[in-house]
C-alpha cells in the first residue's frame, strides 16, 4: 500500500519548505498543533503570530499585514475560517482582492470523532461565491504542497483546503505538474467520467478499476482548482463520454457538483449524479465508518456512474 | 497650539464639514452625521499628523489611516479631496453609478483610501494587520484607526484590542469617535458599551481621554500616543453627532440621512458662516 499523509501535514512542511524561498507570514487562531503550522511557528518564531481564538481578527488581521505588502497565511480549521470568519474573508480579503492565502485544514467528515460542529462541509460552496477567490481542494500531500508554492507564487486571495485524515498520495510520477485552474486527467475512458476532488479522487481511480472489471471504460478527472473551475477539461469529458460523475466530501449543494453542473448546464448537458453528503450534518465516529455512512466510497461513486450510463 | 494653525486646523475641518454635507446632499444619501462629528479629528491627522503623499498615494512608507466606522466615508473622502487626492468636486459624484467613491471606503478605487471597510469592526484589525507589518519591515510608519462607539458593541473590536496588545502595537493608534448615539438611539440605551476608559485600560491601552473638537487637546493627545511606547493608545473623543451643523447637532435621525436642498442651503450657509 502507498505511503498515507495527511494533507495538513504536507501544508505545514511546505510552510517550511518555501520559507527561505518566499517572503511570507503565518498567522493561526489557537490551533497551529493541529493545522500543522507549529512546524512554521518552530522554525520561524519571528514569522508567526498566533492570534488566539479570534478567527474573525485572524482574517482581518491578515488582510492588514496583505494591505501593507505582505503575503499572509491564516490558517484555522475550514469551519472558522470559512464559516465563522466568512465576512471578514469576503469583505476584507475578497473585495479589497488582497493577498492573503487561507490555509483550511480539517475539512470535511473526515474531521471524525469531533462531530458535526467540526466537519465543515460548506466550505466550497461559500468560498467560490466570493469574485476573485481561488479555491483549491488537493486530493494528496504531493498536491498540497504544490498548491501552497502556486498560491505563494500568485498574487490574490487564496482558499486551501487541506484535510485531518491521512491519505494515500496519487500524485507520485516523476513528471506531475501543479497547474491553477487546470484539471488532471488521471484515467481516459470512453462511457463515463468522474470528476473527483480531495480524497474523493483516489476512491474514483478505485471506481474506475471495479468499473473496467464489469467493461466499463470510466474517465477520471481530478480537479484540485474549484475556482477556476477548468471548463475545457469537464466539456471535453462530457462530449466524449456522455456520462458525468461528480465527487466530493463536501455537500453536494454549492460544491464540486454544482460547479460542474453549471459547466455542463451552460455549454454542453449531459446526464450527471453527484457523490457527496446529500444535505446532511455530520456526526461522530471512526473515518472509515463515516466514510462508508455518508456514502463517500468507491462502491458509491461506482453506482452513481452505472446509473449516469443508463441515463444516456 | 499657535493660534494661526488653531485658524487654520479650524478652516479646514469647516471645508471638510462642507464637503459632507455637499456629498451628502449630491447622493441624497449618506452619513453625514458621524461625519461630522469626526470631522475636527481628520483635519488634525490629515494636515498635521500623518505624512502622508497625494501625488503617491501608495508610498511605503507613508503613515495609514483605517476609517473603521466606514459607513462615515463622506468626511474621510471629504479630508482627502481637500488634501489633494482628488479634486473637491468630485466629492459630489458621492455614490453615483460611475463614481470612485463608494458609499464606503475601497482601498481599490479610491487614492489615498488605505483600506477596506465598512462592516464595522473589522477595520481596527485592519489596522493591527498594518501595525504588524511596519514593525516586520522595521519602518516607522504609525497607524491610526477611528472607531465608532457603537462600533464597540462589535466582539472583533475586543478580539483585535487583545491582538494590538498582546503584540506591543505601539505604532497603533485607535480614536474611538464617542459622540453617544447609534442609529436605534443613544448608545447608552441600545446596548451600552460605556465606561469606555476602564475597559480600554483593561485591554491594555493607553487612554487617553479628549474633547474631539478642541485642537489643543487632539494636539496633545497624538503626541502623548506618539510617545507611548510598549503599547497601543486608545483616544477617547469625546464628541457631538452632527457637530458644526446646528439643526443635526445631537440628532440621530442624521445619521444616515441626507440633507434635503432647505437643510442643505441652511447647513452650506452656517458652515460658511463659521469659515
Amino acid at each position: 500500500m502507498a505511503e498515507k499523509i495527511a494533507t495538513r501535514e504536507a501544508y505545514g512542511k511546505a510552510l517550511v519548505e518555501f520559507a527561505d524561498k518566499y517572503d511570507y507570514v503565518v498567522l493561526d487562531a489557537d490551533l497551529a498543533e493541529a493545522t500543522k503550522t507549529i512546524y512554521f511557528a518552530k522554525a520561524h518564531p519571528e514569522r508567526f503570530f498566533d492570534c488566539g481564538i479570534a478567527e474573525g481578527n485572524m482574517i482581518s488581521t491578515a488582510a492588514g499585514l496583505a494591505a501593507a505588502g505582505k503575503t499572509a497565511f491564516a490558517s484555522s480549521f475550514a469551519m472558522f475560517a470559512a464559516g465563522r470568519a466568512f465576512e471578514q474573508v469576503r469583505n476584507n480579503v475578497g473585495y479589497p482582492h488582497l493577498n492573503v492565502k487561507i490555509g483550511a485544514t480539517h475539512a470535511g467528515i473526515t474531521v471524525g470523532e469531533d462531530g458535526a460542529t467540526h466537519q465543515c462541509l460548506e466550505d466550497i460552496a461559500l468560498m467560490r461565491t466570493i469574485p476573485g477567490m481561488t479555491v483549491i481542494n488537493p486530493s494528496d500531500a504531493v498536491e498540497a504542497r504544490a498548491a501552497v508554492e502556486a498560491a505563494i507564487q500568485t498574487y490574490g486571495p487564496f482558499y486551501m483546503r487541506f484535510g485531518r485524515a491521512a491519505v494515500e498520495v496519487i500524485n507520485d510520477s516523476p513528471d506531475y505538474r501543479f497547474e491553477i485552474g487546470k484539471g488532471v486527467l488521471l484515467r481516459d475512458g470512453a462511457d463515463v467520467t468522474i470528476v473527483a476532488t480531495g480524497i474523493m479522487v483516489s476512491m474514483a481511480l478505485e471506481a474506475a478499476e471495479a468499473l473496467a472489471k464489469e467493461g466499463i471504460d470510466a474517465r477520471v478527472i481530478n480537479i484540485h482548482t474549484i475556482k477556476p473551475v477548468d471548463k475545457d477539461i469537464i466539456i471535453k469529458a462530457a462530449k466524449e463520454t456522455g456520462a458525468i460523475v461528480s465527487a466530493e466530501e463536501h455537500n453536494i449543494i454549492g460544491g464540486l457538483g454544482s460547479a460542474v453542473a453549471e459547466v455542463l448546464c451552460e455549454s454542453c448537458p449531459v446526464p450527471m449524479l453527484r457523490v457527496g453528503v446529500e444535505d446532511r450534518f455530520g456526526k461522530s465516529g471512526k473515518v472509515p465508518p463515516l466514510l462508508e455512512e455518508y456514502g463517500l466510497t468507491a462502491e458509491n461513486i461506482a453506482n452513481k456512474a452505472r446509473a449516469a450510463l443508463k441515463m444516456k | 497650539m499657535e493660534r494661526s494653525k488653531l485658524q487654520e486646523l479650524s478652516q479646514i475641518a469647516a471645508k471638510i464639514r462642507l464637503g459632507i454635507i455637499e456629498s451628502t446632499h449630491a447622493a441624497q444619501s449618506g452619513h453625514p452625521g458621524g461625519s461630522l462629528s469626526i470631522a475636527d479629528i481628520l483635519a488634525y491627522l490629515y494636515f498635521e499628523e500623518m505624512t502622508v503623499y497625494p501625488e503617491d498615494p501608495k508610498n511605503p512608507d507613508r503613515d495609514r489611516f483605517v476609517l473603521s466606522k466606514g459607513h462615515t466615508a463622506p468626511g474621510l473622502y471629504s479630508a482627502l479631496a481637500i488634501k489633494g487626492f482628488f479634486t473637491f468636486e468630485e466629492l459630489s459624484t458621492l455614490r453615483q453609478i460611475d463614481s470612485r467613491l463608494q458609499g464606503h471606503p475601497d482601498m481599490k478605487g479610491i487614492p489615498g483610501v488605505d483600506m477596506t471597510t465598512g462592516s464595522l469592526g473589522l477595520g481596527i484589525s485592519a489596522a493591527c494587520g498594518m501595525a504588524l507589518a511596519a514593525k516586520l519591515d522595521k519602518k516607522d510608519y504609525r497607524v491610526y484607526t477611528i472607531l465608532g462607539d457603537g462600533e464597540s458593541e462589535e466582539g472583533q473590536v475586543w478580539e483585535a484590542s487583545m491582538f494590538a496588545n498582546h503584540y506591543k502595537l505601539d505604532n497603533l493608534c485607535v480614536i474611538i469617535d464617542y459622540n453617544k448615539l447609534q442609529i436605534d438611539g443613544p448608545v447608552a440605551d441600545v446596548i451600552g458599551p460605556a465606561p469606555f476608559e476602564s475597559k480600554l485600560e483593561a485591554f491594555g491601552y493607553n487612554v487617553i481621554t479628549i474633547d474631539g473638537h478642541n485642537f489643543d487637546e487632539i494636539e496633545s493627545a497624538f503626541k502623548a500616543a506618539k510617545a507611548c511606547k510598549g503599547k497601543p493608545t486608545a483616544i477617547v473623543a469625546n464628541t457631538v453627532k452632527g457637530k458644526g451643523v446646528s439643526f443635526m447637532e445631537n440628532k440621530v435621525n442624521w445619521h444616515g440621512s441626507a440633507p434635503k436642498d432647505p437643510d442643505y442651503l441652511a447647513a452650506v450657509t452656517e458652515i460658511k458662516a463659521s469659515m
